[in-house]
């Protein structure tokens, strides 16, 4: 039902752990809907330098973490909030329809982990994703960030 | 251990059993040789009538059943089920559409119950306690002028637990409504005499009990009266039609043969199995709970949740050391719950997700136990290292 790569970075996943003194932490995801999202990240000069993770989940919840923090290493910020779930997903050579949402999830995370970096460099003013529970995209708040993405980059 | 990470050890025997040598053997020539159809009247025709009933006669016994004539052969367990709840409920309209079932049952009853509520039908669910039994007081103060049918299941297919089928029975009986129980985990496991449990329809499944796929039982007693769902053909006396399963229901009745001699033996073995697997888990696993009843439970079933972990990963991981169980977590269900029964006993979501269904069989060994639980303690391990809520246990949060 996997494919070859799901497996690969459920198996041997990349950058588990935590970072100390991270500059930007996102937590999403909910126990009750079995998966929970951790990402920590290390920005330097607007450089992502180090990614790692903590996951709750099935295994495309940790297939699609792992592969989140191998794409975020080496990005810019803007490069960073480019990576959607659809990008994670085709990195991984595809999900089952049923795992899609873990891609969601990973999409999720990597955005509250930035969010948190700005908020802690004063780089946002309002503050939009506060209090998301971002449990599996279900309130639809990933599709009003994905709007507000494609405004910015429009 | 380095060999037995190519074997496979299957620990999956609920979900559904090999088919046993002696049983494979005597369902051969129905393939081949002796392909005839039961209702043509040339002799390879005529043997495979007498196959048929022969096989009617042997399951009858092994149930305890009155007479053969009360053995219905079906396609499977989920078609027995739907057969006695729907064929009930057509039969009894007129005299009223309550239908009362428990919360844990198999969705081949879950199901069937929710479409006939579509179709006008009051369903009550009746409650298991934390263990997952049921209470026959509970069932009898649900009993209502209107009640046509209690349907309850004789041993749960996750947790095992084995529910009060004869007092339950004695309630529908006191009120003059039907009963019906899905025994497709119970049969093979322990014993079932239709007679003594005083239950009106029963099924069954053959691959549950090193039977074939493709074929189950209704037990329906003498004198009730249910409606048809299958036409177009006298078989099984005009009650399902199609041509019998003629190799699978000479197999089933063989393999159902073979489960009651061996019943001891396979009780007391697949039991040791089981307490040797819950000691070893326990003991080296902290945070770890057994769900269901350790009393009354199927000899076969363990059903552990192991926190801070979700159980498809669990369930990967096994895979990867050739050990093949099952989970009642979301991640395998296709849907965003855990398991109706892991609810059902008042498990937490988070806890529900975690857990694992280990379900033993005649070929396990003690060896293979102890591979187990090695795997499990390195795998559980990993997944905590791995898991922020554990971090967050850990760390006090």
């Amino acid at each position: 039902m996997y494919s070859e790569k799901v497996m690969d970075h459920f198996t041997n996943p990349r950058n588990v752990g935590e970072i100390e003194n991270a500059d930007g932490v996102g937590q999403v995801g909910n126990a009750k809907c079995g998966d929970i999202m951790k990402m920590y990240l290390k920005i330097e000069d607007g450089i992502i330098k180090d990614a790692k993770f903590k996951t709750f989940g099935c295994g495309a919840a940790v297939a699609t973490s792992s592969m989140a923090t191998e794409l975020l290493i080496g990005k810019t910020i803007k490069e960073a909030e480019m990576i959607t779930n659809k990008v994670v997903m085709e990195a991984l050579d595809g999900l089952p329809p049923v795992k899609v949402h873990c891609s969601v999830l990973a999409e999720e995370a990597i955005a509250a982990a930035l969010q948190d970096y700005k908020i802690k460099n004063g780089l946002v003013e309002d503050n939009m994703y506060e209090g998301c529970s971002g449990c599996c995209g279900g309130c639809g708040s990933h599709e009003l960030r994905r709007e507000h993405l494609h405004a910015e980059h429009e | 251990m380095a060999d037995m990470e190519k074997k496979i050890i299957y620990l999956d025997h609920a979900a559904t059993t090999y088919v046993k040598p002696e049983v494979f053997e005597v369902m051969k020539p129905y393939f081949d040789t002796e392909y005839g159809n039961p209702s043509s009247i040339y002799s390879i025709g005529r043997s495979n009538r007498k196959a048929v009933e022969d096989a009617r006669i042997s399951v009858a016994k092994s149930i305890g059943a009155a007479e053969p004539s009360e053995i219905y052969f079906t396609g499977s367990g989920t078609e027995s089920d739907n057969w006695a709840i729907k064929g009930a409920a057509l039969a009894l309209k007129k005299k009223g559409k309550h239908i009362i079932t428990s919360n844990i049952e198999h969705p081949a009853v879950l199901a069937t119950c929710e479409f006939l509520q579509k179709q006008g039908y009051d369903i009550t669910y009746v409650k298991v306690d934390e263990e997952g039994l049921i209470n026959p007081e509970d069932v009898d103060k649900e009993i209502r002028p209107d009640t046509i049918l209690v349907t309850i299941m004789m041993a749960n297919n996750e947790i095992g637990t084995i529910q009060p089928i004869k007092e339950i029975a004695q309630v529908c009986k006191k009120h003059g409504v039907l009963f019906h129980t899905d025994a497709v985990q119970a049969a093979g496991n322990i014993p079932i005499n239709v007679k003594d449990l005083g239950v009106d329809l029963l099924s069954v499944s053959g691959h549950k009990f090193y039977g074939p796929k493709g074929v189950g039982m209704l037990y329906i007693r003498k004198g009730v009266r249910i409606e048809s769902l299958i036409h177009g053909g006298h078989q099984e006396r005009n009650r399902r039609a199609g041509t019998e399963n003629v190799p699978g229901i000479v197999g089933f009745a063989k393999a159902l043969e073979l489960a009651n001699i061996n019943m001891e033996a396979h009780y007391k073995k697949l039991s040791s199995l089981r307490d040797r697997a819950l000691k070893g888990i326990t003991d080296r696993i902290p945070y770890t709970r057994v769900n269901g009843s350790m009393e009354k439970r199927l000899p076969g079933n363990l059903n552990i949740s192991f926190r801070f972990v979700e159980g498809e990963s669990v369930l990967l991981m096994l895979d990867m050391k050739g050990i093949k169980a099952s989970s009642g977590s979301a991640c395998t269900s296709g849907s965003l719950d855990p398991s109706h029964v892991l609810l059902s006993i008042g498990l937490p979501h988070e806890i529900a997700h975690g857990s694992l269904r280990l379900s033993f069989g005649e070929i396990n060994t003690e060896e293979e136990v102890d591979y187990l639980i090695d795997a499990l303690d390195e795998i559980i391990n990993k997944l905590r290292n791995m898991s922020p809520l554990y971090e967050d246990f850990t760390k006090g949060v």
